[in-house]
């Protein structure tokens, strides 16, 4: 897109090296599309007991359909839906169909593990496709770990975790943080931000990189202000008129949940124009999942920056789309960790063929260097650490609720969890 | 922390911080009125109130959709006529309440709590049924958003001024009801003296319900205003809960004069706070000081003399 504004990054990769490092790959991009039943005796792919049959094999879904977090988990849930189904249509994997139990979390991270297990011990599902806040995942990880189960987690996250039994198909902190700050650096000439957050481990732990960074490594650049409210805050005037005093360049905001309307709202109440761009505001947290409460006329004109928007203009999205809203609805919108999710299953099947077994062992020694070309984000590939190389794109929220891309890295973006002069 | 500002710079965000009390202030009055009517009167602990206002918030919701579908022209007004549907759906379902369930726990005041709390979820779940898991956006009038310039600094928001003026209306209509007519004169004898109140011939089963359902009513209100300055979804309501209690027992349960004066000195302690501190320390502080109080004048702020 925007190459005269991209950013050549030092951690970047071209996708030719990418391909040439790859060795699963060339496997799975040579395996028949359709791959019959017979061809792999159940014995064979299945050596540790998992539901797996002559034609079906089940996995979980395990996320929030009640509580607080149903509100962001219910796209992930239809986009891994969408997904089976799909694969489902193509012949399944092994020539087996997919099936799956869906477990409801709750919202309660006790739940999350205790359904873990049963997913894992009770029903031996070949993966599970879950979780969305950091809290859930870490009360599953030690249960995943214990039974060796393999997750595909959607959500972008703080980073900082490296499991072997489970596979990060949203960005780390670094890859969404550091490509949108540089970016907003070179083009529009920001100088001063203001970090604001809710009050937990993922803003907090953003907004650590994203300090390091500017002070750090982006030249002549401060950080003005630091501030955090509790979960569910609503009341964001105090801190509206501390931003006017200090008058930065950037509202560096990763406000979530409720609290993200309140503060849009106010922040338009308060006469700040984000179309103005003084202060320019930058967001992490706004999917248009979030848009759709908070209004797109209160938050038009603010930038977010991640990996995946509804709007991107590729064959792949396009279809996507359409297909997700011919499933669930016209009216439905699809955010960066809707898109994350649907990726989940695509990857396990690609990894699985590339093992041709269904064994988790297996299946985790084929995932690093896994690649999916029909992504609807473009292309992504697994790295050795289990996150994705994936591009980081910054857009611009528009009144229908739409992002307008204004923005996308040249390169893949690599994961980095554990950012080196960051911590 | 102030060195780098010229005095009319400090002057103008002093004042507008002010401006962000008094409307702190002001959502703190809403929340509460409802409250303090049934928990101070009626001594039920609704742990359902914020569920109340939020299905004054989703009735605003499909009034604002009818007025865009069918009548644009008025759509600019819709917000009066959703306040006052607002009050009466959560009212009806109050009064509902209060019958089906309510009634038969008043000699058990901790199992209100229990029952209003498992009414809570069902009333989140049932939103989640009708209006999906994911927040609604309320589209708000034109005129009600945006700002107020009042000199180059200094802007005053509109919404903020609206919710002013709805919580003095909705405080001077309280007080009238409660000390200026007769039904308010009957709440007052019952929660005195409920039996020597059924003895001179006050129907209590029904100022009870009536009480309950008025209480709801202006929660719902509340809600419906709060579609201008927060979420609506299923379980926003929980969001105010807490702020909701902790301003109604500060105040002192039974006295509308101490839920006032509760609300507003933590608003303005908050508000204050938040400024000079971080918004997490401002909470904690504030939360610090009311137990500290509290645990010096259990009673509140301010008690009503009671015969027992």
């Amino acid at each position: 897109m925007s190459d005269e504004n991209s950013i050549p990054k030092s951690n970047g990769v071209s996708r030719r090296a990418v391909l040439a490092g790859g060795t699963a790959l060339t496997a799975s991009l040579f395996m028949p599309k359709s791959l019959k039943a017979s061809d792999f005796s159940t014995a064979a792919v299945n050596t540790t007991g998992l539901a797996v049959t002559d034609d079906t094999v089940t996995i979980g879904i395990l996320h929030s359909v009640t509580g607080t977090m149903a509100i962001s988990e219910t796209g992930s849930v239809q986009a891994e839906k969408l997904a089976i189904e799909q694969i489902n249509a193509q012949g399944g994997i092994l020539g087996r169909k997919i099936e799956y139990i869906q477990e409801d979390g709750a919202s309660d991270w006790p739940t999350f593990a205790e359904k873990a297990r049963k997913l894992l011990v009770n029903d031996k599902v070949a993966s599970v496709m879950g979780c969305w806040t950091s809290a859930s995942r870490k009360a599953v990880l030690p249960v995943f770990e214990q039974h060796n189960g393999f997750l595909y987690y959607p959500t972008f996250y703080e980073g900082l975790e490296q499991s072997p039994n489970v596979i990060y198909t949203g960005q780390e902190a670094t890859q969404q943080i550091i490509a949108g700050l540089d970016w907003v650096n070179k083009t529009k000439g920001a100088k001063s931000f203001y970090l604001l957050g809710s009050d937990y481990i993922w803003p907090r732990t953003s907004n650590k990189i994203a300090r390091k960074h500017i002070e750090n490594f982006m030249e002549g650049c401060e950080v003005v202000g630091e501030e955090y409210y509790p979960l569910g805050h609503t009341q964001f005037n105090s801190v509206i008129n501390k931003i006017r005093l200090r008058k930065p360049d950037v509202i560096y905001a990763i406000v979530v949940g409720g609290s993200n309307v309140a503060f849009y709202k106010q922040l338009k109440a308060a006469g700040i124009d984000m179309t103005k761009e003084a202060p320019l505001l930058l967001t992490i947290s706004v999917t248009e999942d979030e848009i759709r409460g908070i209004g797109g006329e209160n938050i038009e004109g603010a930038y977010a920056c991640m990996k995946y928007f509804q709007s991107l203009d590729n064959p792949n999205n396009i279809d996507f789309v359409k297909e997700f809203k011919k499933m669930w609805g016209d009216d439905m919108v699809i955010g960066d960790v809707t898109q994350a999710a649907y990726l989940g299953p695509w990857l396990w099947k690609a990894a699985v063929e590339a093992a041709g077994s269904f064994d988790v062992d297996k299946v985790r020694a084929a995932s690093p260097g896994i690649e999916l070309t029909s992504a609807p984000e473009g292309y992504v590939k697994v790295h050795e650490n289990h996150h994705l190389w994936s591009k980081t794109r910054v857009g611009r929220a528009q009144a229908d609720g739409q992002y307008e891309v204004v923005f996308e890295t040249a390169e893949l973006v690599e994961p980095d969890p554990f950012p080196e002069g960051y911590q | 922390m102030f060195a780098d500002y010229s005095m009319s710079e400090l002057g103008a965000i002093f004042a507008m911080q002010g401006f962000a009390g008094l409307i702190l202030f002001s959502v703190f009055v809403l929340m509460a009125l409802g409250l303090a009517i049934i928990f101070g009167q009626m001594g039920v602990i609704n742990m359902a109130h914020g569920e109340f206002m939020i299905l004054g918030a989703y009735v605003t919701y499909i009034v604002s959709n009818i007025f865009a579908a069918y009548m644009p022209a008025l759509f600019s007004m819709y917000f009066f006529v959703a306040m006052i549907l607002a009050f009466i759906a959560s009212g009806a379902l109050g009064l509902f309440v209060e019958w089906a369930m309510i009634r038969h726990l008043y000699k058990r005041p901790l199992d209100t709590l229990l029952a209003t709390w498992g009414l809570s979820l069902i009333l989140q779940q049932l939103y989640r049924s009708i209006f999906g898991a994911r927040e609604v956006g309320v589209s708000i009038p034109d005129w009600m958003m945006g700002s107020l310039p009042l000199t180059d600094m200094i802007e005053v928001p509109i919404n903020g001024i609206f919710v002013m003026i709805l919580a003095v209306t909705i405080s001077v209509g309280v007080w009238i009801m409660m000390y200026r007519s007769n039904w308010g004169k009957q709440v007052r004898a019952i929660n005195q003296n409920r039996v020597m109140a059924d003895a001179v011939g006050i129907n209590t089963a029904w100022t009870d319900r009536l009480t309950f359902g008025i209480g709801c009513g202006v929660a719902g209100v509340a809600g419906s205003a709060f579609t201008m300055i927060g979420s609506t979804g299923p379980t926003a309501g929980q969001l105010y809960i807490v702020d909701t209690f902790l301003v109604v027992v500060f105040g002192g349960a039974g006295s509308l004069l101490g839920t006032i004066a509760s609300a507003f000195s933590i608003s303005q302690a908050q508000s204050i706070m938040e400024f000079f501190l971080s918004g997490s320390m401002a909470k904690v502080l504030t939360l610090l000081t009311v137990v500290g109080i509290l645990m010096i004048r259990p009673q509140g702020l301010f008690t009503l003399k009671l015969r027992k």
